[in-house]
């Protein structure tokens, strides 16, 4: 199934903690450079998802995965495979931007920096910046706190950081809950550019920014025992006009969620 | 800029590092239950054979042979019970003055900043304190007294700071609830705020207790060392308390002190153990009780 | 549950009652008001009355040395003849004990408290700081114990020509004393970064060492200068173990081997000697708690300013 136009992909994948089942039997094919986006109700462990992709939830103490992640034809989830390396190959960003209480420069060169990248890093750190079209704001202040950008400057740090490792994926859990419309547009904007060179995936509860910005759309639900799972995944032009299943249809109309 | 065998290279001594290091942490964090272990191997080798009925029972002598603890215990036990009764009401009324009634003004924070100063001012300043306002300037002699209120001024940064936490712990709904019924504000607190928060203070007065029957430098200040071959039957007689004892009992040259010295020793952490473990054992009770 | 829900109804019968009731009520709530507030300032009491001891108390001193003479003299010997009343060797006695027990105590305590806040699942946790929490309740005449019987003479193993009564085994053994302080109050402080910064670096590809050294540590930093300080300022008015195992001659020396004095223990060996009150002699423990209390009272405000300050930052 998998080829050369698939990034990621679930197979089977079932999300425990402790006894409660998170996730049942989730199998969907991330298209490579494209932004796939998951909606859903919350609590119906659409970020559960995303962060399986990276090993996220191995952090979790509890938690417990069944099934595979396949990621370059590799199952993340095999026993010889190290969770640092996933990580560094999958980027992530986070529902509220977190920045180091580190300069600028140093929130950027973070990753290279742990990860023996220091070669070039000012090259590194300028490019990554560049590429969350930060740079023009910031180039005059790389070494002053991160805390003191705005909050929407601050998520496209977080981005401008996970690019400077250069992954394959990035994995955004909401990144826009916490912003303005102006700056949601903005990151909406720096996603699109990526688009074609990244594989993006978007945890949103915002439909209408689904329907913007994602290739792919996913519509996961709560079952009866509060597992998550995958109700129904296509392009996203046909989710939203034309969903196969009636419980897509009644969360995209507004009948509940 | 991608390199993998570099990265795998660099990833595999990244691993070494976190593994070395973490043994590491967890060693340092070993390195005071080791200590622990050895300081009661050590005591209880040393005290082996003296610590009998007859030194229990006995005062304290020029003779090892002969020198017992019973002075310094019951000295422990007097000291301890005014300590109590003196530190216990105003401990706790602090912390509901400050929980409950204060205003939130520069003066409560100034008053706030003075009780965690007072908890960090070292143990032998108070023996000073004492010396000059208790045992000189109110005339009460070396007496035990003297010491106990000596040690109710230094424990009770401890008592109020535990109480506050214990009062703080207590859910507002739980006290509007109250006073929407019409409750008075001393109603709410003795009805409400009080029983729910009493485990945790009684939890932290025991605790600060322990530790004043540890002290000995504000008592040597006080009490000097004396030779005491009675039983204190009188608030206002002279006393010794076991610390005082066994410190007695180290700073002396001869081989057998050590070994009284040691003797003494376990004879004090039993006593601060069976306190540490009545404190769990209220703590437990009264929070079952709360929580049904 | 229950016993609240009996509480307030009590309460609900006696508020509906006549105004005579009503009107009573407010004597007794101010009384109790009063009586709490009395309680409240005894702490304030003890505070000022401190001070005013100390002061009045050393000026009976001061009276006699110049407090030049006092802090800059390098020789102390108020107890013999020519008396000497430089309080350098004593400083120098107590920095050096307290200098030791840091060296100690604070990688020991930084690291123990790394484990526990990154490493240690809440089980091991929950065996761990009950041990510390013993460690810390070990009364400090005990702890001299252990150093002059059992450190000491290990210690001279390794120095054949230490003397029995020296600056390093007390200082080592205070040392091991102060970890659980210096433990539990940086764990405080690296407990209190939040997880998004943990998970922003684990998400860049970070070990969990990377993580602990890099972003907790870092974002921890005031409350871990925080517990050095007030760890600082516990050694050095630790008394007893010092007044045990570290001697009782003065000296301005930094050599852990030699035997030294420091300024807790010189106010027990005065206390222990029955001086005559309002002699020179006895008025100087006065003038040295006055010094040992300026001395800690400004570590523990600057420490509790760096507290509050890394509370403030998230």
């Amino acid at each position: 199934m998998a080829n050369n136009s698939t990034s990621l992909e679930a197979r089977k994948l079932e999300l425990w903690y402790r006894n409660f089942q998170a996730l049942r039997d989730i199998s969907m094919a991330i298209p490579r450079n494209q932004i796939t986006a998951i909606i859903g109700p919350s609590g119906c462990g659409k970020s559960s998802l995303l962060r399986c992709f990276n090993r996220m939830n191995d952090l979790i103490p509890g938690s417990r995965v069944k099934g595979e992640v396949l990621f370059d034809g590799r199952n993340i989830y095999a026993a010889d495979v190290d969770p640092t390396e996933v990580r560094y190959r999958i980027g992530m960003v986070f529902q509220k931007p977190n920045p180091f209480p580190k300069s600028v420069f140093e929130n950027v060169a973070f990753g290279p920096r742990v990860n023996g990248l220091a070669d070039n890093l000012e090259e590194i750190v300028e490019h990554a910046l560049q590429r969350a079209a930060l740079w023009d704001e910031v180039k005059d202040r790389l070494h002053k706190s991160a805390m003191e950008l705005s909050g929407g400057q601050q998520q496209r740090l977080c981005i401008a950081r996970t690019l400077a490792l250069e992954p394959e994926v990035i994995l955004m859990d909401e990144p826009c809950s916490a912003l303005d419309p102006v700056a949601t547009l903005k990151i909406e904007d720096l996603m699109r550019t990526l688009a074609g060179e990244y594989s993006i995936v978007i945890v949103t509860h915002n439909m209408q920014q689904a329907a913007r910005v994602s290739d792919m759309a996913a519509f996961m639900m709560m079952e009866q025992d509060r597992a998550g799972v995958l109700v129904e995944y296509g392009p996203t032009a046909r989710l939203f006009t034309n969903p196969k299943d009636k419980r897509t249809e009644d969360y995209i109309t507004g009948r509940f969620g | 800029m991608r390199n993998g065998s570099a990265f795998k290279r660099h990833l595999k001594l990244r691993k070494i590092k976190g593994g070395l290091f973490s043994t590491l942490f967890l060693g340092s964090t070993l390195v005071g239950t080791l200590v622990l272990i050895v300081l009661l191997a050590d005591v209880l080798r040393d005290s082996a054979g003296w610590l009998d009925w007859q030194f229990l029972t006995s005062y304290p002598s020029r003779k090892p042979e002969e020198a017992g603890l019973l002075s310094a215990f019951f000295g422990s036990l007097w000291v301890m019970m005014f300590t109590a009764l003196f530190s216990f009401p105003v401990g706790i009324g602090t912390a509901i003055y400050l929980e409950e009634y204060a205003p939130d003004n520069r003066l409560i924070r100034l008053i706030q900043m003075n009780i965690s100063n007072l908890a960090g001012v070292p143990s032998i300043v108070y023996g000073l304190l004492g010396l000059s306002l208790f045992v000189q300037a109110l005339a009460l002699g070396r007496s035990i007294l003297a010491g106990a209120m000596t040690l109710t001024l230094m424990s009770l940064p401890v008592i109020i700071i535990a109480a506050q936490e214990a009062i703080r712990s207590v859910p507002e709904a739980h006290r509007l609830g109250a006073f929407a019924l019409g409750s008075t504000r001393w109603q709410v607190v003795r009805r409400i705020v009080l029983p729910s928060a009493f485990p945790g203070v009684l939890t932290g007065t025991i605790l600060a207790m322990s530790r004043a029957i540890g002290e000995a430098a504000p008592i040597i200040a006080i009490s000097a060392l004396v030779y005491l071959t009675y039983i204190p039957t009188n608030p206002l007689d002279r006393f010794t308390v076991l610390p005082i004892q066994i410190f007695n009992w180290v700073s002396r040259p001869q081989e057998d002190f050590q070994h009284l010295a040691a003797a003494g020793i376990i004879v004090l952490l039993v006593v601060l153990l069976s306190m540490n473990a009545v404190a769990i054992f209220l703590r437990n009770r009264y929070q079952k009780r709360t929580e049904e | 549950m229950s016993g609240h829900r009996n509480t307030l109804k009590t309460t609900t019968g006696e508020s509906a009652p006549s105004l005579g009731w009503v009107r009573k009520r407010p004597l007794e709530e101010r009384l109790i008001k009063w009586a709490l507030l009395v309680c409240a300032l005894v702490s304030v009491f003890t505070t000022i009355s401190i001070v005013v001891m100390l002061v009045v108390q050393a000026a009976g001193f001061f009276r006699q040395v110049s407090v030049l003479e006092f802090l800059t003299g390098t020789a102390w010997t108020p107890l013999f003849q020519p008396q000497n009343f430089g309080i350098l060797p004593l400083v120098s006695g107590t920095l050096l004990t307290a200098g030791i027990a840091i060296l100690v105590a604070l990688p020991i305590g930084l690291a123990s408290a790394i484990y526990l806040s990154e490493y240690a699942k809440d089980r091991v946790r929950r065996v761990l700081k009950p041990l510390l929490e013993i460690l810390a309740g070990i009364p400090t005449v005990v702890y001299g114990y252990f150093a002059l019987t059992f450190v000491t003479p290990l210690l001279r193993n390794i120095f054949p020509d230490m003397i029995v009564f020296n600056a390093l085994s007390a200082g080592l053994v205070m040392g091991i004393m102060i970890i659980p302080m210096v433990s539990s109050l940086s764990e405080d402080a690296m407990i209190a970064v939040p997880r998004s910064l943990r998970n922003a670096a684990y998400g860049l590809g970070a070990t969990r060492f990377e993580v602990a050294t890099r972003v907790v540590m870092p974002a921890a930093i005031s409350g871990v200068v925080a517990a050095f300080i007030l760890a600082l300022s516990r050694a050095i008015g630790e008394t007893m173990i010092v007044a045990i195992a570290a001697g009782s001659t003065p000296k301005l020396t930094l050599n852990p081997l030699e035997s030294i004095q420091t300024m807790t223990a010189y106010i027990v060996q005065v206390s222990l000697g029955e001086t005559p009150h309002g002699t020179v002699e006895y008025y100087t423990i006065f003038a040295v708690g006055l010094l040992l209390f300026a001395m800690t009272l400004l570590m523990n405000l600057f420490g509790q300013w760096f507290v509050r300050r890394y509370r403030e930052k998230y």
